[in-house]
């Protein structure tokens, strides 16, 4: 079994287990609002770790390379209100650039 | 309206899916598993982390944890749409697999239930299929790229979109505090950790929020 198998079959059945106790096992009944804050917060501490580690990480070690360039050039199109796919693609095409130029 | 709403929202999840497959194809996938992680997890953000991971060389347990973390949102989508989600046992078991972040955003737009539920099944169930579709092309076109990725950019896509799905977040204090510490100690731990621990320590972050109101839904922007 390769380790995308693994972790496909841990995450299916966690990801299911989290979708369905709503409907399934919870009704009506609501979070006690701590858990509903840490709930809404977890998400910002991982996307936020992600997107520097993959911007900046290579392995064990941290390499500044031409991805910063693209990520920061998308973080500008965001700011400026870009849809979705325009950021993926000035990210992408920056950072070819930058690979080509230098 | 919500018909239009669920419309614009399946379109937007198009190059997000191709994104997906084109990472999945780069973290050493085969299709198959790059399907079963669109069809049976069915989680974008979720997916791509555990991709991004495993491609860099992390375990499987820091895989699965970091991308099970990101899905526990599923858990709050699922209390508020409930009562919108009534039926026989096998009904709510279906629908429950739909319980992302468009689908929620969407059910949630109105009060009526059975609009609620109506647009929650529209977004689910479109998402679902052209988030799938997308995996597909993304890993078809990618798959044999090697050197490829690298000369058009590509591995410049994945944080590119993870700062798209972060962005929206930000403008509250609360989680921009939270955002900034889980980027930091994810950072000091990149070369003294092994891959994929920093993203799970950094959920550690969570500790300086300070007192926040509770805003799950404040916007379609996730996936």
């Amino acid at each position: 079994m390769s380790d995308a198998v693994a972790v496909l079959i841990v995450m299916t059945l966690g990801t299911y287990a989290l979708k369905s106790a709503g409907p399934l096992v919870l009704g009506a009944r609501s979070l006690p609002v701590r858990v509903q804050g840490l709930v809404d917060l977890l998400p910002a501490a991982l996307l936020a770790a992600l997107t520097l580690v993959s911007t900046v990480g290579a392995g064990s070690s941290i390499s500044v390379d031409a991805r910063l360039v693209g990520v920061v050039v998308a973080g500008i199109a965001l700011w400026r209100r870009a849809p979705f796919v325009v950021v993926v693609l000035v990210a992408a095409v920056t950072t070819a650039l930058v690979r080509l130029l230098l | 309206m919500i018909r239009r709403q669920a419309a614009s929202i399946v379109a937007a999840v198009a190059p997000f899916g191709i994104v997906f497959g084109a990472s999945a194809a780069t973290a050493g996938f085969t299709l198959l598993e790059a399907i079963g992680f669109s069809t049976l997890i069915f989680g974008g953000s979720s997916q791509f982390a555990a991709a991004e991971i495993l491609g860099d060389g992390g375990s499987i347990a820091s895989a699965a944890i970091a991308g099970l973390l990101l899905n526990v949102r599923s858990l709050a989508f699922g209390v508020i749409m409930a009562p919108a989600l009534t039926g026989a046992l096998w009904q709510r078991a279906a629908m429950s697999q739909l319980m992302i972040d468009e689908s929620t955003a969407v059910g949630t737009s109105t009060t009526d239930l059975a609009l609620r539920r109506y647009g929650y099944l529209c977004a689910g169930i479109g998402v679902f299929l052209v988030w799938n579709i997308t995996t597909v092309v993304g890993h078809l076109v990618l798959s044999d790229a090697g050197d490829l990725i690298s000369d058009l950019g590509l591995d410049a896509a994945g944080p590119a979109a993870f700062l798209a799905l972060l962005w929206p977040r930000l403008r509250q204090r609360p989680q921009l505090r939270v955002a900034l510490a889980g980027a930091v100690i994810a950072l000091v731990l990149v070369p003294i950790a092994p891959p994929g621990v920093p993203i799970l320590a950094a959920i550690a972050g969570v500790l300086v929020a300070g007192r926040q109101t509770s805003a799950v839904l404040d916007g379609p922007g996730d996936e």
